[in-house]
């Protein structure tokens, strides 16, 4: 039953990652877009994630549940050592959720409000994914110091360091990357998917910018983050797997494929997750010192593991079908609109 | 200010409007989905103006209380790490649902707000009625986690360790239904009247006169009910305080000392160095009574628990105090309510009824803030009755009254923008809904 509660960590991860990074994205495109063509975006977007909006955020509450009830002590521990990006990226889910919402459930449209509820959005939708991506870098950055005794070392350098910041900014560029390809398919317009696609390309060419960074600072960090992915054999497959699917991508795209491209844009993401985190599972916080945390180790006693199992088990049976034919409506209505 | 207090304000600042937040957001859906029972079933126009209307309402703090919510659950870890270290495993099960619970009240939103003439339309009003039901689900199973902390249940504390963890039993504590049962009742009451005093309001101001006059009658049926069952939770509840927290009814009644024909006390300014209360109304035999059914048995007081392990008594008095006087007015008004509704129809357009109906918007909110403050600080020392100190369990982060103050900013903007908001549909409610 333990493994079950990790593959829903997992998957709740890995899917608020996606959908709700496509969300984050879609807010990233609209800051990078000239002002001329920024409310046609939007109305694109809103069409897109509209009625899902709510529902792709939940995953993180999931996570969050699964990581206070199944494994509390890795969950007390980011709560103290990342006490201040955690919280950062707290008020950018708090900006941003209720920027959108607002702006479409304003009564009254006028520009002085709708501006305002569109700049809280942009820098919010930047912002969180941004600190999101320093949190997910700093568990695995050997930064996390519990010996230490000053506020500095202890409650800064955890997160701001390089390593932590690049995949911070590599996250953001990934957002970007998936919300573009995610909207190609819901663009009207010739011009807008020529638009997206672009951005797509941008979006792109920066993630790739940072990957490399990353890796840099890595080492700088020493963190031993190549070793880690080009190390093992699966961690090594899913690599050239990730980039395989981007040139394929790349090729679908120029062929005018928009449905394809989501799915290998998804299983991209997927595969860089899968790459890094396997080879350094079970242990999820890598901490100076050595003493690492792990899934497999540092966990609920097992009769909360097997209630909190067979909860998410049921839950997923009420909530996968219902979810699915939210995502399926949607999709087949606004067609026929 | 210290880190401690600090740390314990932004939590009730927090909690404090999330409660407002969330106890809209699972009552509202409900009134939603009778109005749209109408709508479908009147084919009146109004009642589908009336069920919009409200759902936009309903979608403003819904996003509201998933991000207070979201933010919630990272402010245990964030301020109580200890406390979550040992407690997640224990009191997490009711959480997790919830989780499941709360995703398919997003779930059904979605498909309510956009799902208007493009679904079968019974379909879409049963996923009205899901949001509503998931909606109290949620509630319920929230309380019940708070409810653990006041009634711990479910393992077994040895020499300060965790063991033989049962989730299950400790989600199903002796407290739960009690809490819950209160909680949900007052979620009704309060926002049937806040909703209800709204419309009268419009009523009052004769703006589209037919279309609040139903949304008022719909809400009013709701909180009157609710406020009228209310007493008998309280009841309940405050006999299981008596048995399993006594020193928080004791602070509740301010009551000091252990004696025989306890007495109830009405109003009063505890004096807790003299341990007495001076200028309270003091109904002899009457605690004795409401506890144990005799007017004989002494009820505990603050006497039998030692000074360190005793909760702010003024605090806890006056709140529970407030929370009854508004109850007992809310009841009040609701039988008058029914009774007009019963044999003086005229009234229930006079100025002085409606008036009254006003007066009433923000009074349910108060109570059920005075009520959380009840239990919350009528709990402390502890964080889990008698087993951890809320003192162990806070963050060693120094500096947190910075988050302190910046949270205040952000609920106070939050708060200001939704009132904005609201203010602006109801504004617009001639142009948005006039033209059948």
């Amino acid at each position: 039953m333990l493994y079950v509660v990790i593959i829903f960590l997992f998957f709740s991860i890995l899917l608020y990652f996606l959908l709700g990074g496509a969300d984050f994205g879609a807010g990233i495109i609209e800051l990078f877009t000239s002002t001329d063509n920024k409310s046609r975006t939007r109305r694109t977007m809103y069409k897109a994630i509209g009625p899902i909006w709510e529902a792709n955020h939940m995953w993180l509450i999931i996570a969050v549940v699964i990581m206070f009830v199944g494994f509390p002590v890795i969950y007390s521990d980011m709560c103290t050592y990342l006490h201040i990006p955690l919280l950062i990226m707290l008020l950018g889910i708090t900006a941003r959720g209720t920027a959108f919402s607002f702006r479409n459930y304003d009564a009254i449209k006028d520009d002085k409000m709708q501006d305002l509820y569109n700049y809280i959005f942009v820098y919010s939708s930047f912002i969180t994914p941004l600190f999101l991506g320093i949190v997910a870098g700093s568990v695995i950055s050997r930064q996390i110091d519990p010996g230490a005794t000053d506020y500095l070392s202890t409650y800064i350098f955890s997160w701001l360091n390089w390593f932590s910041v690049m995949v911070g900014f590599f996250t953001v560029a990934l957002c970007g990357f998936l919300a573009a390809i995610y909207l190609i398919g819901e663009a009207k317009e010739q011009f807008d998917v020529k638009r997206f696609t672009k951005k797509a390309v941008i979006m792109n060419a920066v993630a790739v910018g940072f990957g490399g960074l990353v890796f840099i600072a890595a080492e700088h960090e020493n963190v031993h983050l190549a070793h880690w992915i080009f190390g093992n054999p699966v961690s090594l497959i899913a690599v050239i797997a990730a980039s395989l699917s981007l040139v394929l991508l790349w090729y679908l795209l120029s062929k005018g494929n928009t449905k394809v491209i989501r799915i290998l844009a998804a299983f991209q993401v997927t595969m860089i997750l899968v790459s890094v985190s396997y080879r350094h599972f079970p242990n999820i916080i890598m901490v100076k010192g050595g003493n690492n945390l792990s899934l497999l180790k540092d966990h609920a006693p097992m009769t909360t593991i097997n209630d909190l199992g067979w909860g998410l088990l049921l839950g997923s049976l009420l909530i996968l079908p219902a979810l699915g034919y939210l995502f399926y409506s949607f999709q087949t209505k606004t067609k026929q609109e | 200010m210290n880190d401690f207090i600090a740390a314990r304000s932004q939590m009730a600042l927090s909690l404090g409007f999330h409660i407002i937040y969330s106890c809209i957001g699972m009552v509202m859906p409900v009134f939603m989905a009778i109005s749209n029972y109408k709508y479908i079933r009147t084919n009146n126009p109004l009642y589908k103006h009336i069920t919009q209307a409200w759902s936009k309402g309903v979608a403003i703090f819904f996003a509201t209380g998933a991000v207070s919510g979201t933010m919630l659950s990272f402010e245990l870890g964030l301020l109580w790490p200890k406390f979550m270290e040992h407690a997640g495993p224990i009191f997490g099960m009711p959480f997790s649902l919830e989780g499941v619970a709360f995703f398919i009240e997003a779930i059904a939103l979605g498909f309510f707000l956009y799902g208007w003439d493009k679904f079968n339309k019974w379909f879409h009003w049963f996923t009205g009625i899901v949001v509503g039901v998931s909606g109290v689900v949620s509630g319920i199973l929230v309380v019940s986690a708070n409810s653990w902390m006041n009634s711990p249940a479910g393992f077994d504390y040895v020499k300060g360790q965790y063991t033989n963890i049962d989730p299950i039993k400790a989600m199903f504590n002796a407290a739960w239904f009690s809490e819950a049962l209160h909680m949900t009742i007052a979620a009704f009451a309060a926002t049937g009247f806040a909703v209800a005093g709204i419309h009268a309001l419009m009523i009052f101001r004769k703006k589209n006169v037919t279309f609040h006059t139903k949304s008022f009658k719909i809400a009013i049926a709701f909180g009157a009910v609710a406020a009228i069952l209310q007493p008998l939770s309280g009841d309940l509840s405050a006999k299981g305080a008596a048995q399993r927290q006594p020193a928080k009814l004791a602070a509740m009644e301010a009551h000091f000392h252990t004696e025989p024909y306890s007495k109830l006390l009405i109003g009063g300014i505890p004096d807790t160095v003299n341990k007495k209360v001076n200028y309270g109304i003091e109904l002899p035999g009457l605690l004795s009574f409401l506890v144990h059914d005799d007017f004989k048995t002494p009820v505990n007081g603050l006497d039998k628990i030692p000074q360190k392990d005793q909760p702010n008594v003024p605090v806890t008095h006056y709140a529970f105090q407030l929370m009854v006087a508004i109850g007992m007015f809310l009841l009040a008004i609701g039988l008058l309510y029914f009774f007009a509704l019963w044999k003086k129809r005229e009234w229930l357009n006079k100025s002085w009824f409606l008036k009254l109906f006003i007066a009433a918007t923000p009074l349910g909110f108060i109570a059920v803030e005075a009520g959380w403050t009840v239990t919350e600080v009528g709990r402390q020392p502890w964080i889990i009755q008698g087993v951890m100190r809320t003192s162990e369990a806070v963050t060693p982060m120094p500096g947190i009254h910075y988050s302190f103050y910046l949270f205040t900013l952000i609920y106070f903007t939050l708060s200001l923008a939704v009132v904005f908001l609201l203010s602006r549909q109801i504004k617009m409610v001639p142009e948005l809904y006039d033209h059948n």
